[in-house]
């Protein structure tokens, strides 16, 4: 008996530690949403972290775009050329990049760009009692540090997956076009005639969704940060892996349900 | 009556876990009094000054604050309360990513940028009264040393004229020199301006200067409260062992 009590007490304490943590992150998202609707607004803070999250993530997000459109070219190609089917080139193409890959690989990029350095600032914030010190001087942390990031994240996300997603379709256009012989016309014709305005809104949603998670788990860990530097470390990984695996699921799960 | 005390803890708790940090604390402040409270590290002291300041909600007592009761407040009274107290942190806990002048002024414009001219002409004000120079105006709390970072931190306590100040260990950190004038301005507020502060240390130099009265906590209780004259001839063991700094005695 003694083993399988202790394997059903252990799956027990990890349920209840793991439903101890959604409750936290929930009271901390109402907090900051309940918050975030009443004056004052910070405008300035809400832009500043615009260029952060959006702008200065936009280098990174390139890349990744550019270089996963122009693999997954060359894949689809490979594949397809043993049964004939090379013409599927850019339909695959766009499909992947605007569905999957655009939205995914953008969320996780910039999941690890920016939760971690908010996780980091806000972790310090809080073990050199600077977030204290605000409360002291009369302004709200909520309002002033934490709704300013997760509204940012829910703007730029989506307006970078799009970007993204441009530039993915190009990379493939540029395997296709100069290294697999297709003809260019005809293979922007074909990329217009898949993309559907259904699929640029699921990017759209789970860009938000993302978005949201990104800033959530940066926050919500550099808030709560505590013990000192080591402290701070350990908020920070938490915050990219916990933002990982919301991406990843949250992806999982809106796929599923989209296209099911 | 004349006038009733500043600040009053009734009775107050609190644990974290099964860890009893404030354990029935009374304690009474009145106006104007520079109040010092000395003890151990880890005896409760910073606790103690957070739950006065609203930033942990003690388990059970009251803190009235000009009659107020600021443990049973809801969020948005607190708020409206706090306008009355300026912190002092033991590590400063200045803004980095802001310049001198917008760190001192931070309560009154709440971190946004406006009245820009005015608001130097504030943080200037308020240097000088730590003396400090306004050529230190532009540059970022990282630039500036340990003692001046701590006069930068007192000037942005003091910009919005609280009524009470708490200094939590306002000379840790500090040569003797260098803390003795972070004595001497703590002196001069309390005359100047009239403030009720509220000091906690371990550093017993520092209390002889600032405080009208010392209460000593220890084990989450306060074991005598007494003025600064009687603090080494108390007759209590606690803080006969604590000012002398001895190893044996009552507190293990």
């Amino acid at each position: 008996m003694q083993p399988i009590i202790a394997f059903f007490a252990s799956i027990g304490r990890v349920l209840i530690t793991a439903l101890g943590a959604i409750g936290r992150v929930t009271v901390f998202a109402s907090t900051t949403l309940s918050r975030a609707v009443r004056p004052p607004y910070y405008p300035a803070r809400l832009f500043e972290q615009l260029m952060q999250i959006g702008w200065f993530s936009l280098p990174v997000v390139g890349m990744t775009a550019i270089f996963s459109g122009a693999a997954l070219a060359q894949q689809t190609f490979t594949a397809g050329s043993r049964f004939n089917a090379t013409s599927t080139v850019p339909a695959i193409v766009v499909l992947g990049i605007v569905r999957e890959l655009g939205p995914v690989l953008v969320g996780l990029m910039v999941a690890g760009r920016v939760s971690s350095a908010m996780a980091a600032e806000l972790g310090t914030m809080r073990v050199t009692e600077q977030l204290d010190a605000l409360t002291t001087l009369r302004t709200d942390p909520y309002r002033y540090l934490i709704a300013p990031r997760l509204i940012a994240a829910l703007i730029a996300i989506p307006l970078m997956v799009l970007i993204a997603n441009a530039i993915g379709i190009f990379g493939g256009y540029f395997v296709a076009v100069y290294k697999l012989d297709f003809n260019a016309i005809g293979y922007l014709q074909t990329t217009r005639q898949f993309l559907t305005a259904t699929d640029l809104q699921m990017a759209l949603v789970k860009s938000a969704f993302f978005g949201f998670f990104i800033a959530l788990m940066g926050c919500y860990h550099g808030f709560k940060a505590q013990g000192g530097a080591a402290g701070v470390g350990r908020a920070t990984t938490d915050a990219v892996v916990s933002a990982f695996i919301l991406i990843l699921l949250s992806n999982m799960i809106i796929t599923l349900v989209a296209f099911g | 009556m004349a006038s009733e005390p500043k600040i009053i803890l009734n009775d107050v708790g609190k644990a974290f876990g099964s860890n009893r940090v404030l354990d029935g604390v009374d304690l009474m402040i009145e106006r104007g009094e520079s109040m010092v409270i000395i003890g151990q590290s880890g005896s409760g002291k910073s606790v103690m000054l957070k739950c006065i300041l609203g930033l942990i909600r003690p388990d059970r007592g009251e803190i009235r604050v000009d009659g107020e009761d600021l443990a049973s407040m809801s969020t948005r009274d607190l708020e409206r309360a706090r306008a009355k107290f300026g912190m002092l942190f033991q590590g400063s806990a200045l803004f980095d990513s802001l310049p001198i002048w917008r760190n001192v002024t931070f309560a009154l414009t709440q971190g946004r940028m406006r009245d820009a001219a005015n608001m130097r002409r504030i943080a200037t004000e308020n240097l000088e009264r730590v003396g400090l120079d306004a050529k230190i105006l532009d540059l970022r709390p990282s630039e500036l040393s340990g003692g001046m970072q701590k006069r930068v931190a007192l000037a942005r306590a003091i910009a919005p004229r609280p009524e009470i100040i708490f200094f939590d260990e306002p000379t840790t950190g500090l040569d003797p020199i260098r803390a003795d004038v972070i004595n001497d301005l703590i002196v001069e507020l309390v005359e100047e301006l009239g403030v009720t502060a509220l000091t906690i240390t371990h550093d017993m130099a520092s209390a002889r200067k600032i405080a009208h009265r010392v209460a000593m906590l220890y084990q989450g209780r306060i074991v005598w409260t007494g003025p600064r004259d009687r603090l080494y001839d108390s007759g209590n063991p606690y803080v006969d062992q604590f000012v002398q700094g001895r190893a044996e005695g009552p507190i293990t």
